[in-house]
């Protein structure tokens, strides 16, 4: 602990650690992304001006989770400037860039990080009230397989839903009292959990539908349509018909924020987080506040899962079917550095850079792989402190015994 | 997830210590309780369990269970021999073949427990070594046999141990959590294995540009086989190299300088600095060592049976997240990991291609597995549960001695 204080006390790291400085390297990376696909440089392929435009964005939604709001907006805005002007400049070179940039990739990114944002508001619950949850990608998987097999037994999506979360909290109670009651080590138990839900689907997906897609004509979750807003140029393609899911999901995010910070739910939530025992002598029921929030977090994560399977997936379940997203939820958590606007804020970036992974896998694979591995690499330049330290809740992890 | 919560009460029993303290105090304390009988029990339990869900989806778990054992190939020992045309015997090699993957991917997870860490990357450490045995095996067609095997092996034990030592490094520099760090390091890895064998990749078969497959290892590169026939995937000198990887594992850690000090940092990271041990130095190397392991195993995978990779084989593999539970079952000890990736080693082979049963399909059974080994890693990781065992017994212990004081009192 005190090699850390010593860190904090040197000046150089400190520069590196002032938010300001992020804010201002991202404004000038963005500015170089216009930069870099015309002359001198003239990069011919849009990868470069949409990686140097991204990474500017990240260095701005850092900024302004670490408190230089404004400063971290305009790096943000300076990112995406840069990214359109960079394509813009490309434009020219590359035909198929109007097959993969339009409108429609909007909506896609909407699609793909619709799960990831369930997941990591889902893991922010768990982690707030001090507990790791490694275990969102299994819970998020038997939301999958369960949300589709109520859908399709059940007759309606409403059905699958609820059938899907129930299997998650489930599997979530079950984490909750090894992690809780047995105080069982909570990166071991997530793994379990993981292996589990990986096993459990697995198995009934090949007892019930011995392992082929489930019947055709399951209920799905409908697309909201919005007639005034469909019709028209930009907007249609992009915001005109999501998933019902998906609006949904930026309700999740504005509610959940209000409820970790502007209530006295959530002041106990981040107090079972930070100092546990601090908040059990002011009475507060640590166990029950930890298992409220595991439960809500499998849940949510779980929701996440049966909008794949049930929504995105068009009601077909396949073998391990999240893939990593619960993993790449985690990962936005971290990124948004435990907080619903920042989280949404890292699961839309990610879900952008699948959608993009998703749209170029036609004309380049190597670029489309760049763009899936993108969030994993940004994260471990993001716990690896280059650009200041993700602060997670000072008893995360931590069993709380009672005294 | 700091090391450290400066707020925290000061333990005051080796218990205490064990159940709000570092993970490797805990697994200390486990290590002593309760000896082999409680993993053994472990995993009786979880057979138990995955047996009934096995019985409520209107399978015989009994009868299941004996066709994954022969499945497995270990009814040989009831008949013996060598002769891969017996279906025991033959089965047993490819549980073997298994077992050496096994061993070596537990031995990842268990080095790195015993300085502390989590290394939940031997699977991307696994692929990492995997693609450099491919890349080397494949090239360098016209070396001596003996030099090309030590150069593809040693290369990708090296390439293992610097993708965990990125984990290793990030850890000791700025402290950030190795579970974090190797999980991304894993997906990172997956999605090279995308990239360099898909349409295109660098280490795709130039001859066959029409499937994302990579060339097949040069004859000078494969290892020998010394039970089987190359052609079916016989078992190879590596399971040799597994078995004595065991070995350097104790002697690492039971009689040098380097295993003091990592198993040091692992029990109390503190007390360690306080005694003049480098603690960021032995974070690393621990990890380093960790991913080597990972690394060998998947070298001696494509030198030995696979010899060639492709882009779906990628997200079928799970050796390296299975060694997790081999590594737990076995307590992070040399002879607990050998068992424990026997034991494994048994499931993957013996509920898939082993299968031939009309009791249990191969894709139940092969489920069945992950399912086990999820119960075991779960119930493994609730250390409490052992705890509370070994307190029990402590309890009992004095009071049976003080009973024949009572008496003569």
């Amino acid at each position: 602990m005190t090699e850390w204080a010593q860190r904090l006390e040197n000046p150089v790291s400190a520069r590196l650690r002032d938010p300001a400085t992020s804010g201002y390297a991202g404004m000038a990376l963005g500015v170089f992304a216009a930069f870099l696909a015309i002359p001198p440089i003239q990069a011919r392929t849009i990868t470069w001006p949409i990686v140097v435009g991204i990474v500017a964005a990240v260095l701005g939604i850092w900024t302004v989770t670490r408190g230089r709001r404004r400063l971290g907006i305009g790096a943000i805005v300076a990112g995406i400037a840069g990214i359109g002007l960079g394509i813009l400049a490309t434009r020219s070179g590359v035909g198929n860039l109007n097959a993969v940039f339009n409108a429609a990739l909007i909506g896609q990114m909407f699609a793909f990080s619709t799960p990831l944002v369930f997941g990591a508001i889902a893991g922010m619950f768990s982690e707030r009230s001090g507990v790791v949850n490694i275990g969102l990608e299994g819970m998020m998987l038997m939301g999958a397989f369960w949300g589709v097999y109520g859908a399709d037994k059940g007759g309606s999506w409403v059905v699958g839903l609820l059938v899907g979360a129930g299997a998650g909290a489930l599997l979530a109670l079950v984490y909750a009292y090894f992690a809780i009651h047995l105080r069982a080590d909570q990166i071991v138990g997530g793994t379990a959990v993981n292996f589990l839900a990986l096993g459990i689907t697995g198995y009934f997906f090949f007892q019930l539908y011995h392992g082929n897609y489930v019947a055709q004509g399951v209920s799905t979750i409908p697309n909201i349509k919005i007639p005034w807003i469909s019709g028209l140029h930009f907007l249609g393609p992009a915001i005109g018909n999501l998933n019902l899911m998906i609006w949904a999901s930026f309700a999740l995010v504005i509610v959940s924020y209000i409820v970790v910070f502007k209530t006295p739910i959530g002041l106990r939530i981040r107090a079972c987080g930070e100092h546990p025992r601090a908040a059990d002598t002011v009475g507060i029921n640590v166990y029950a506040v930890r298992y409220g929030a595991v439960v809500l977090s499998g849940v949510l994560a779980a929701i996440g899962g049966v909008y794949l399977s049930d929504g995105f997936g068009g009601g077909a379940f396949t073998d391990n079917m999240t893939e990593g997203r619960g993993f790449i939820a985690l990962a936005a958590m971290i990124f948004g550095n435990w907080r619903p606007f920042g989280a949404f804020g890292a699961a839309l970036l990610f879900g952008f850079s699948s959608a993009l992974a998703f749209r170029l896998q036609v004309y380049s694979a190597s670029a489309s792989t760049l763009f899936n591995v993108l969030p994993y690499v940004l994260t471990l330049i993001a716990v690896g402190g280059v650009i200041g330290r993700t602060v997670a809740p000072a008893a995360d992890g931590k069993p709380y015994r009672k005294q | 997830m700091t090391d450290l919560d400066p707020q925290g009460p000061i333990p005051e029993t080796p218990e205490e210590e064990a159940e709000t303290g570092a993970l490797a105090a805990r697994l200390a304390l486990k290590q002593r309780a309760g000896g082999i009988v409680v993993p053994v029990m472990t995993a009786l339990l979880a057979f138990m369990i995955g047996g009934v869900v096995v019985l409520a989806t209107g399978h015989n778990p009994l009868l299941a269970y004996r066709d994954i054992f022969n499945g497995a190939g270990l009814n040989w020992i009831f008949h013996p021999t060598t002769n891969v045309a017996n279906t025991a015997a033959y089965n047993l090699t490819q549980t073997l073949l298994q077992t050496t993957t096994l061993i070596l991917c537990g031995l990842a997870v268990a080095f790195a427990f015993r300085c502390g860490m989590f290394n939940i990357g031997g699977q991307g450490q696994y692929f990492i070594g995997l693609y450099v045995a491919n890349w080397i095996g494949v090239n360098f067609s016209g070396m001596n046999t003996v030099l090309h095997i030590l150069l593809a092996v040693g290369a990708a034990t090296l390439a293992g141990a610097l993708w965990a030592g990125i984990a290793g490094f990030l850890k000791a520099s700025v402290g950030a959590h190795e579970v974090i760090s190797t999980i991304m390091l894993n997906w990172i890895a997956i999605w090279i294995g995308e990239w360099v064998f898909g349409d295109g990749g660098p280490l795709q078969n130039p001859d066959n540009k029409s499937v994302p497959i990579s060339g097949d290892v040069a004859d000078s590169a494969k290892l020998p086989v010394f039970w089987g026939d190359k052609q079916l995937q016989g078992l190879h000198v590596g399971f040799f190299v597994a078995l004595a990887a065991l070995v350097v594992f104790w002697l690492i850690l039971n009689r040098t300088t380097l295993g003091y000090e990592v198993r040091a940092v692992g029990f109390n990271p503190d007390a360690a600095a306080y005694g003049g041990i480098n603690v960021k130095k032995n974070l690393f190397r621990a990890m380093a060592i960790s991913g080597a392991f990972a690394g060998l195993a998947g070298a001696l995978d494509m030198l030995g049976y696979l010899y060639h990779f492709g882009v779906s084989d990628v997200p079928v593999s799970s050796v390296g997240f299975l060694g997790i539970a081999v590594a737990l079952l076995g307590r992070n000890t040399a002879v607990g990991t050998g068992l424990g990736a026997l034991l494994f080693g048994a499931l993957l082979f013996g509920t898939t291609h082993g299968l031939t049963s009309n009791v249990i399909q191969p894709e139940l059974a092969g489920n069945l597995t992950y399912m086990i080994q999820g119960l075991i890693v779960l119930f493994v990781g609730a250390d409490v549960l052992i705890l509370y065992v070994w307190n029990t017994r402590r309890k009992l212990r004095p009071r049976a001695k003080a009973r024949p004081t009572e008496a003569a009192a």
